[in-house]
């Protein structure tokens, strides 16, 4: 897709990272402190840190990732709304209170209250950096993805800017600047994405979308007889049905010297041939799309419905419709999706696009990427697995759980995870519209779904895109942002104050933490770029599994069993986050970024938790019972001190 | 060391009480969770019947996150009120 820029778009984007960093600026003169550099002082307001928690927690993943995956894949895409709040349950009620109870800083103080442990100080420091470093690499990916349509820049210059303001946001304010970003973001993204709702209900379903004024790319059928012999003059035959092509089920044709690429449906009459959309890559990296260069325009977006029902009559528009109205609409119709197919063309691989028609009703059901229908032991597992890591990862990012140390009270901390359930959860139901009209708008970039929610704003006009997608850049801005507080932490108080006993002033606290964040932005930089193109949600999947592999363990068990010792903790830190990792490192989809095809993968499955998170809580039970003498020792210790 | 939190926090006499009711909720909350997760997993075509217009998968969908709210709300109503009981 070729996109405009707007000069809206660049103003608003300007004003938006100006207020930001003057607010940074402002607060710095007042984060001279530790406490206010690390905790912004303890004493945020819980509204406000409520709708910080939402700021967040509602990162790329959630506003680009979710609403690109549920635009090509329905309901599975929607499962990861579904999944992320549920984690929000585990946090409030098992999580919130005893990390304020317990903690000052980072979540390793609170891991680390009752046994002031070196082991325990190192690992969960690495912990918190490992899953920080995670979870900024789909955000810097979803930068990288908006400067494009915003301003004009490659990639790579949208994760540049986003690390150099993030890195200046946090070494100047800290804490203190992150929440105040975190929450005007937060406020403005719940804001913005009902009124892009509301446009798309407004607008209803119509089966001839129409995208900012510009009229639907009709896509062309063709028939053919069993020998090829096309219908329509002009065209002939380049790669027939005993080519790869052929073999995967399309065919080559060329007219007016223009390569198209067609998907063969056999009928009586020989073969309906449906118009696909293809991507073209050869060995030196060039890549050309449906047969020309990407500045031609001629990769159009899509996303359509094919028959429309109302109460079951067949209609062109629905017009205006409620919420539910809407999603009945689209059960009862026919709405075409999109399918993927890598062929090898000799030295060319050639990725094709072609349609799927759906009911509405299997949209919206689970089955559409995820394999659980008729599914294998291993796709089970991998679905099962990654529900589990969405359930457990929330309550154990270290960048969620150090809010907990901006508030006053543990009343505060709890109050402020309900306003955090409510605003999360109603963006989530939120999102769901967002992605289906995404769906249905003809909007959708199929090589990168991820820009789903800001073009949807874009059919509607460049005013609404300019918005959201200065919005959404800043939502990037604010979920960094607090990456980057957390794992400044763990360098700068878990592991040079702490664990190497470096006896440093309240000032060079701050100091160690302003130099770590910017350490920390140069390595977020570096990963955001080698990661491009990939679906953010998916990879904030990864940081959830290794969160709550390496983290929630250690924190329940803490919490909940006596007889945890420190050496269990270490233990369970250190093979969860091993073990997670590891299975991440040889999973199918890794494998196809090391260039290799998925099923060579040494395992046949992507998500991790389900055997990491056991692993995990096992490596504490059995380490913490070998240890139990340490824990004597260390009660006779405390006892001997009171 | 740097431990104990940011600012000093009073004594809470209702936290054993909360935690009671926290995990009390959080196991309730989560066997819901894990039906969910094991209908989709068995049974997906089950997803796809209809319930009250819309595919039980949206019901599904919409009642999971519904129910985080409202037991949020009542775990914080009882959890409150317990505070000012117990320490008063």
């Amino acid at each position: 897709m070729v996109y405009t820029q707007s000069p809206l778009a660049i103003g608003l984007f300007i004003v938006f990272v100006s207020f930001v960093l003057g607010l940074s600026f402002f607060l710095a003169r007042r984060t001279k402190s530790a406490d206010s550099y690390y905790a912004a002082g303890g004493n945020i307001h819980w509204f406000t840190n409520g709708v910080a928690f939402a700021g967040d927690y509602l990162s790329a993943a959630s506003f680009l990732g979710i609403c690109g995956m549920i635009a090509t894949a329905g309901y599975d895409g929607w499962m990861y709304s579904i999944g992320y709040l549920a984690g929000w349950i585990v946090a409030l009620f098992l999580v919130a209170e005893p990390m304020k109870r317990l903690g000052k800083y980072t979540f390793t103080d609170a891991l680390d209250s009752k046994f002031n442990s070196k082991a325990i100080q190192l690992t969960a420091a690495i912990s918190t950096l490992v899953v920080s470093v995670f979870y900024l690499i789909p955000q810097m990916v979803g930068a990288g993805v908006l400067v494009q349509p915003l301003l004009g820049l490659p990639h790579w210059a949208g994760v540049c800017i986003v690390g150099i303001v993030v890195t200046i946001i946090v070494a100047t304010a800290g804490m203190a600047s992150t929440t105040y970003v975190q929450f005007f973001k937060g406020a403005l993204l719940l804001i913005m994405s009902t009124v892009l709702v509301i446009y798309v209900l407004t607008q209803g379903l119509s089966t001839s979308p129409v995208n900012n004024g510009q009229p639907y790319h009709e896509f062309k059928t063709l028939q053919a007889d069993t020998a090829l012999n096309i219908s329509e003059a002009g065209y002939s035959v380049v790669a027939g049905l005993d080519s790869e092509f052929g073999k995967a089920g399309f065919i080559e044709l060329v007219k007016d010297g223009r390569e198209t690429i067609w998907h063969l449906n056999q009928n009586e009459q020989g073969f309906r041939l449906e118009e696909t959309l293809f991507m073209t890559k050869m060995p030196d990296g060039t890549k050309t799309f449906n047969g020309a260069a990407k500045e031609e325009g001629m990769f159009f977006p899509v996303g359509h419905i094919k028959e429309l029902r109302v109460n079951g009559q067949e209609v062109a528009t629905t017009g205006a419709v409620g919420p539910l109205a809407y999603l009945s609409a689209l059960k009862d119709s026919t709405i075409v999706l999109w399918g993927k197919k890598y062929i090898q063309d000799g030295a060319n691989t050639v990725t094709v696009y072609y349609q799927k028609p759906t009911p509405g009703d299997r949209v919206l059901r689970p089955g559409l990427k995820f394999k659980v229908d008729n599914a294998t032991g291993t796709q089970t597992f991998n679905f099962v697995s990654l529900m589990l890591a969405l359930f457990c990862g929330t309550a154990a990012l270290p960048h969620i759980l150090i809010r907990y140390y901006t508030v006053p009270s543990q009343a505060a901390a709890r109050k402020s995870t309900i306003v955090a359930i409510a605003a999360i959860g109603f963006f989530y139901v939120l999102t769901l519209f967002l992605g289906l009209g995404a769906m249905t708008n003809g909007v959708i970039n199929l090589t990168d779904n991820n820009m789903s929610a800001p073009l949807l704003a874009l059919s509607f006009g460049v005013v609404l895109f300019s918005i959201i997608s200065s919005l959404a850049f800043a939502t990037v801005l604010g979920t960094v942002s607090g990456l980057i507080v957390a794992a400044s932490g763990a360098v700068a108080h878990d592991l040079m104050d702490n664990f190497l006993g470096m006896r440093m002033t309240d000032e060079g606290k701050v100091r160690a933490g302003k130099i770590s964040a910017v350490v920390v932005g140069c390595i977020a930089i570096y990963l955001g770029i080698i990661f491009e193109g990939m679906n953010v949600s998916f990879l904030v999947g990864w940081a959830f599994a290794v969160a709550a592999s390496a983290n929630l363990p250690a924190i329940l068990m803490l919490l909940f069993w006596k007889r945890t010792t420190a050496k269990g903790i270490a233990a369970s830190i250190t093979v969860g986050l091993i073990s997670s990792l590891g299975l991440i490192l040889i999973s199918p989809d890794m494998w196809v970024r090391y260039g290799y095809l998925p099923t060579e993968a040494p395992i046949s499955f992507n998500s991790p938790a389900l055997i990491s998170i056991p692993l995990s809580f096992l490596a504490l039970v059995m380490v913490s019972m070998m240890t139990q003498k340490d824990l004597v020792i260390n009660d006779a210790t405390e006892t001997a001190g009171a | 060391m740097g431990h104990g939190p940011a600012v000093k926090l009073g004594k809470d006499d209702a936290s054993a009480y909360k935690t009671k009711l926290g995990v009390k909720m959080f196991i309730a909350y989560t066997l819901v969770y894990v039906v969910f997760v094991a209908i989709n997993a068995t049974s997906p075509k089950t997803m796809q019947s209809i319930v009250l217009g819309q595919t039980a998968a949206v019901i599904w969908g919409f009642g999971l996150i519904g129910l985080a709210l409202v037991m949020a709300i009542i775990y914080n109503h009882f959890c409150t009120r317990a505070e000012a009981r117990m320490n008063s």
